[in-house]
């Protein structure tokens, strides 16, 4: 009994010296984020630019996916998450119905996906239409010299290969863009295989990461896959331009990227969730999209919102600046403006 | 494991094992893929690696000598402590190239008849992480062979000798005495198998489908828990996955429990 006793005293006591600490909270108290893993990279730079200007501010990521860091910050264990793609209506309701609070979604850069082949002989960019990606991701299209494929690069000899197709397994915001796309333009993907994370493929072998399917790729000759653009540009993967909603053959580069977005930022809904897959205008690359800083509108403690505000206002200024030097493309001046009036509307 | 699984258990029932749909977005789910792919890999790389491990316990323990066998062991068992990742990545960039370009097309030619080596040659899928399988579980049954032989006392040996048995007969008594030894290292590798994961999911080709053909890609339970299980959004999903989880260790206790009773019978028809 005495021993109960004095457990229970101790625990009193601690959970006390818990209370306290959350009170007092010092300027610098750490501040929680995790999620996607796809901007990583430059939020670890923003984290240490940062840390530059702000001495006080410490803030800590996991990048442990984006499902993950919807489920974190419905969770509320984070300051906040961060997902590749936006969340879905009920994700949305749930984190507020349980938190009592209200999320908000803060684009930060752009990303896209690439496909990327292995064609022994071909070192040019080839041209794929939408028809052609969806063709050869359903399993309709078998060969390299596929009219459908055949017809649209007219200066190369394609070979009368089967295709090898290979995608991501593991559950990812990249297979989400991806699909999201192929949903877009072709009615016989939507119904049949979804928009997800991870899907079934109806074709084709599945590799882990971008790393692994990059793997698949290089291996296999007559293979076809698709990775974050990031990626490809750091190991020099071949990749293929694809043919937006205008009828041009777009490359993948950071300037058709903000293109893409920039074309479409007048849509944008007031929650800033937009899918910029299959972009109108000239000069978009079609299968880009944002990545999101998920954030509660009502900050509890005021110390962590404050530091939180000016850090997102600093990333949204002088942090789009380090984005093209690391691969990903900046989101255009327009959304900017209004990723800004979402982060000066926290409040604590 | 059991309660959380319950939103699968109830919806699919007893369906759920013998189910191969596995579609994330239309919330349909099945285990059958995943088994067979676990179960299949794992035999067959315990049929690759059974005798290759006793070859090399047999080589060490009888043969060679001590100024040799010291550092041979060495590297086995050093082979034993590559993380699984690493394994995986030599998988996809040095094993399954050479699988794709010649174990494939020989097994094909000679063995082309068979529906297991009929199809394309991707280099990845089953046969490959078979092959991967063996590599790592080697080690284990090796070393533990080499210590059951070594354990063999020394009269007993020379008693053969003494009665004119050839080096190799000396050798194949003393494996006989040994067998539940060996028994006991494989039960070891072959668990050390079903529950791989990293290397496995590198190089199997991550397909839930069930193929005649070893060169078709397939999944196994370990993998697919590893690279769902962090992006799951659906709590149908989830509950899933963990259901896997309850399958494995339920397979896992299955072909534990065959294999004791194994031993069991084998020592007891030797006393």
């Amino acid at each position: 009994m005495k021993v109960l006793t004095a457990i229970l005293i101790s625990l009193t006591l601690i959970s006390c010296g818990d209370k306290k600490e959350v009170t007092t909270s010092k300027p610098g108290s750490q501040i929680n984020g995790a999620g996607a893993t796809f901007p990583y990279p430059i939020y670890s730079k923003w984290f240490s630019e940062y840390g530059k200007v702000n001495k006080d501010a410490k803030i800590n990521y996991q990048s442990i996916g984006s499902g993950g860091g919807v489920k974190q910050i419905t969770e509320g264990t984070v300051d906040f998450g961060a997902s590749d793609s936006p969340m879905s209506n009920e994700e949305i309701e749930k984190a507020n119905t349980k938190n009592n609070n209200k999320i908000i979604h803060i684009p930060t850069v752009i990303g896209s996906v690439v496909l990327t082949y292995n064609i022994p002989g071909i070192d040019k960019n080839i041209n794929l239409t939408p028809e052609a990606i969806t063709g050869i991701y359903l399993g309709k299209i078998k060969k390299w010299n596929d009219p459908v494929i055949q017809k649209e690069n007219p200066d190369l000899k394609l070979p009368d290969k089967e295709i090898i197709v290979t995608y991501r397994t593991d559950g990812s915001g990249t297979t989400y863009v991806f699909t999201d796309y192929l949903g877009k333009v072709s009615e016989e993907w939507k119904t049949k295989v979804g928009t997800a994370k991870d899907v079934k493929f109806p074709a084709g072998q599945g590799g882990k990461g971008n790393e692994g399917v990059t793997g698949l790729v290089k291996q296999l000759e007559y293979s076809v896959g698709y990775v974050e653009l990031v990626y490809a540009l750091q190991n020099n993967l071949k990749y293929a331009n694809v043919k937006n909603s205008e009828g041009e053959f777009i490359a993948p580069t950071l300037e058709s990227l903000t293109k893409a977005a920039e074309q479409t930022s007048a849509e944008i809904p007031d929650d800033l969730r937009q899918s910029i897959t299959n972009a109108k205008g000239k000069g978009s690359y079609p299968i880009s999209s944002y990545t999101y800083i998920l954030i509660y509108e009502n900050q509890k403690d005021a110390q962590k919102g404050k530091t939180m505000k000016s850090f997102f206002e600093w990333a949204l200024t002088d942090g789009e600046k380090f984005a093209k030097d690391l691969g990903y493309a900046p989101l255009p001046e327009t959304v900017i403006a209004r990723a800004k009036q979402k982060v000066s509307g926290l409040k604590f | 494991m059991f309660i959380d699984s319950s939103e699968s258990r109830d919806r699919f029932g007893f369906g759920f094992i013998f189910s191969s749909e596995w579609d994330p977005v239309k919330e349909e789910f099945g285990a059958l893929p995943f088994i067979y792919g676990t179960i299949l890999s794992s035999i067959i790389a315990l049929i690759i690696s059974l005798p290759v491990s006793i070859g090399v316990a047999v080589f060490l323990s009888e043969i060679v000598h001590k100024s040799v066998k010291t550092p041979v062991s060495f590297l086995i068992e050093i082979l034993a402590a590559i993380p699984s990742i690493i394994y995986g990545f030599w998988g996809i960039y040095v094993l399954a190239p050479f699988m794709r370009t010649t174990v494939q097309p020989m097994l094909q030619s000679v063995f082309g008849f068979l529906p297991f080596f009929k199809g394309q040659m991707f280099g990845t899928g089953l046969l490959t992480a078979s092959v991967i399988l063996a590599i790592m579980i080697t080690p284990i049954i090796s070393s533990i062979t080499r210590d059951i032989l070594n354990a063999i006392p020394v009269s007993q040996r020379e008693a053969a000798y003494a009665l004119g048995a050839t080096k190799w007969e000396a050798i194949k008594m003393a494996l006989l005495n040994a067998r539940s030894g060996i028994l006991g290292g494989s039960v070891l590798g072959l668990g050390r198998a079903i529950g791989e994961t990293m290397a496995v999911t590198m190089v199997i080709g991550n397909k839930a489908q069930i193929k005649a053909s070893l060169f078709e890609p397939a999944y196994s339970m370990a993998s697919v828990i590893a690279n769902e299980f962090a992006e799951a959004s659906g709590s149908m999903h989830i509950s899933s996955l963990i259901e896997i989880g309850l399958i494995l260790f339920g397979v896992t206790f299955v072909i534990n429990s065959l294999a004791r009773l194994l031993i069991y019978s084998v020592t007891r028809n030797a006393s």
